[in-house]
């Protein structure tokens, strides 16, 4: 177990190294003069060199990124120009909003996800089946910011029971999370099912109801386990994924998060933040994937050998 | 035309038994159904008016080409057929009907008083369960102490012959040998204390030598534990060596049945015999095999008259038309085939 996670943080390490020679590398091939979009089109050629001087953009490349690894190792991105503060303090003071969705919502499609999913498995072809399969692929297939919108006028605007933006109360976090929940929820639901039913099918299925068992005991006891390996594993691996969604529904909602901070990052040329916040998200994701890796060796005794030795 | 009458049969046949010993388990005319293939609307009738009895303490070997049926009725004994089955006839449990008892009597039977061991022991125990687990699950579950479980868990082990119980009681399925796992297999069988044991194909996953091994711990749970069992292979060798009494199946039906000895040395049926042919251990040493020749029918299109008639050397027109009731043709030998006599020789049995 041990081995496991030093195994894996050596990795991480490594695709956070990578990770932060991509973000290096695309602000620096980008089009434009980051000085002179900082600066505004009012700028004169002297100020332009000012600030390139000062952001050291004058030296050579490798100087640069041997400089920028440096910055990066201490999580110093710099400032943001355009709100003068520190660029990754700022960012981490957005975080805990993200967090807060992204915990609410993977919380409603594990939970949402996992109860239709053992529901439609267990009986495959009953109506609970083909009703929870066609309400998961509906989910699926309309965009987020659609159904963001769809809720906002049901349930801000005709029934007026949910604010529609805006963060301060658990109120106000219904409906993004419920928005950002919904296709995960579906793909949760649609994975379990699947496993389920084929979990049902194995003979040591048949073993266990040999045994005496009830329909019940053998579902889970014997069913709903095994199910959940694969589930975990797309569960960790769409909460890396969420980030993304988390952009667009904080948008949507005017949820104070990170996704909402990146997005005015990105359409200012506020270059500090942006690398701070693509930085973070790639910390993000590695962890998740980490834990998924964790908790996965930990629920199937072949992994847990495999890795150890 | 067809005059097939299997729960008469069967009727009568348990007539005759009572005033012998008295059966654990009396199998009479069973039939299973089971939906056609993509669900289409025919429907196949893989066990067809199948009769036999299953005295306490006594091993019924079950044999018969791939496809003929045998799981199925052993996994109609322990009422374990997929989804649409429908069965019908009769299964008397100590005298009381299963096929028309509750669910919830029927699942109370499992495990405590039939236990079933399925034919491939690493895909029926639960990888990510330790074997104590699985083995302790029955017990657990009738409310024993931990530590009561624990231990009647290690001895189970111990008497299906796993070495070190103890230690590997707490290893996962993945870790034992294909032998291991069918001893870990057949102490969870027998944690509910079962007087019947449906064993499916019990040791043909398994190298020969291993094989033996099995057979001797199966045999030796019947002669010093009393265990009753129904034992399905296709291995004529396997049920030579451990049963008493031999049901021979063909295409969802019995062939033949009796004594082991009798059905296997002095078959009176055409089929049972190609079989016998079919391997030269059993009847003498020096015997070259002849496979048997054809290709077995199944259930699904199973001749008209008697279904074996395709594949039969003494198989004449009324073969074809008419299906052989089975009959007593010696004490205790039961055989569905117009003319057994002419295979059991100058015998003749007033039936
Ligand atoms: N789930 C199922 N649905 C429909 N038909 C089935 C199903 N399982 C088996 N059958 C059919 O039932 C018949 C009897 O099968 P069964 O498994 O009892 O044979 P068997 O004698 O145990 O053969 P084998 O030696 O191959 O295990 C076969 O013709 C098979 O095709
Ligand atoms: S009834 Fe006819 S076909 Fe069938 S086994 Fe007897 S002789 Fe052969
Ligand atoms: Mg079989």
């Amino acid at each position: 177990m041990i081995r496991l996670i030093v195994k894996r943080l050596l990795i991480g390490v490594l695709v956070m190294w990578g990770a932060a020679s991509v973000i290096f590398l695309i602000v620096r091939v980008a089009p434009g003069d980051p000085a002179s979009i900082m600066l505004g089109p009012d700028a004169d050629s002297e100020q332009i060199a000012d600030l390139t001087a000062r952001l050291g953009l004058d030296k050579p490349m490798y100087v640069q990124y041997l400089s920028y690894l440096g910055d990066v190792v201490r999580l110093d991105f710099g400032d943001s120009y355009r709100l003068g503060t520190a660029a990754m303090p700022t960012v981490l003071e957005r975080l805990s909003a993200t967090a807060e969705l992204m915990l609410a919502s993977t919380a409603i499609a594990v939970i949402v996800g996992l109860t239709l999913g053992l529901l439609a498995g267990a009986r495959p072809g009953s109506i609970t089946d083909r009703v929870v399969s066609a309400i998961s692929i509906a989910l699926q297939s309309f965009p987020t910011f659609w159904v963001g919108i769809m809720l906002i006028l049901i349930f801000a605007q005709a029934l007026r029971i949910l604010p529609s933006a805006g963060a301060g109360s658990p109120l106000h976090l219904i409906l993004p999370a419920v928005t950002l929940a919904l296709p995960f929820t579906a793909v949760v639901a649609r994975l379990t099912r699947t496993n389920v039913a084929e979990t049902m099918r194995e003979a040591y299925i048949q073993t266990a109801r040999s045994k005496g068992l009830s329909e019940r005991q053998v579902l889970l006891g014997h069913a709903l386990r095994n199910s959940l390996i694969p589930v975990v594993t797309v569960v960790g691996l769409h909460m890396g994924g969420l980030m993304g969604g988390a952009v667009v529904v904080e948008n949507v909602f005017a949820w104070p998060g990170t996704g909402s901070l990146i997005v005015d990052a990105v359409s200012n040329r506020d270059y500090g933040l942006v690398q701070a916040a693509t930085f973070l998200i790639a910390g993000i994701v590695m962890v998740f994937n980490l834990v998924t890796d964790l908790v996965y060796s930990q629920l199937d005794p072949r992994i847990r050998l495999d890795g150890a030795s | 035309m067809t005059t097939r009458m299997p729960s008469h049969a069967g009727r009568t046949e348990a007539a005759r038994q009572v005033t012998r010993q008295p059966s654990l388990l009396e199998v009479s005319g069973l039939v299973v159904d089971l939906p056609g293939p993509s669900g289409g609307p025919e429907i196949v009738r893989v066990v067809d008016g199948v009769s036999f009895d299953v005295p306490a303490a006594t091993t019924v070997g079950l044999i018969g080409e791939s496809g003929s049926g045998k799981t199925m009725t052993a996994n109609a004994l322990i009422g374990l057929l997929p989804d649409g089955a429908e069965t019908g006839g009769e299964l008397r449990w100590r005298g009381a009907d299963l096929l028309t008892a509750t669910p919830a009597r029927r699942r109370a039977l499992r495990g405590h008083e039939i236990a079933m061991i399925f034919q491939d022991p690493l895909a029926a125990l639960n990888p990510t369960q330790t074997i104590a687990r699985q083995v302790g699950e029955i017990l657990r579950r009738s409310g024993r102490p931990r530590d009561e479980v624990r231990r009647r868990v290690i001895e189970l082990l111990d008497r299906a012959g796993v070495p070190d119980p103890a230690t590997r009681a707490d290893s996962y399925p993945h870790e034992f040998s294909g032998g291991l796992r069918q001893r870990a297999v057949i102490a969870m069988a027998l944690a509910g204390s079962p007087a019947l044991l449906l064993a499916d194909e019990p040791t043909t996953a398994l190298d020969v030598t291993v094989q033996s091994r099995i057979l001797r711990l199966l045999r030796s749970l019947q002669d010093d534990d009393g265990l009753a069992m129904v034992l399905v292979s296709h291995d004529l060798r396997v049920v030579a060596h451990v049963a008493q009494q031999t049901v021979v199946m063909y295409a969802g039906r019995v062939a033949e049945r009796g004594p082991t000895n009798e059905v296997l040395h002095r078959p009176a049926h055409p089929y049972t015999r190609a079989l016998v042919q079919s391997v030269p251990a059993v009847r003498t040493r020096t015997a070259i095999a002849s496979p048997l020749p054809g290709t077995p029918a199944t259930p699904a299109n199973r001749p008209s008259g008697c279904a074996f008639h395709p594949r039969c050397p003494l198989a004449r027109e009324r073969c074809k038309v008419e299906q052989p009731l089975i009959r007593e043709i010696a004490a205790g030998q039961w055989t569905a085939c117009h003319y057994a006599e002419e295979l059991q020789g100058v015998r003749h049995d007033p039936a």
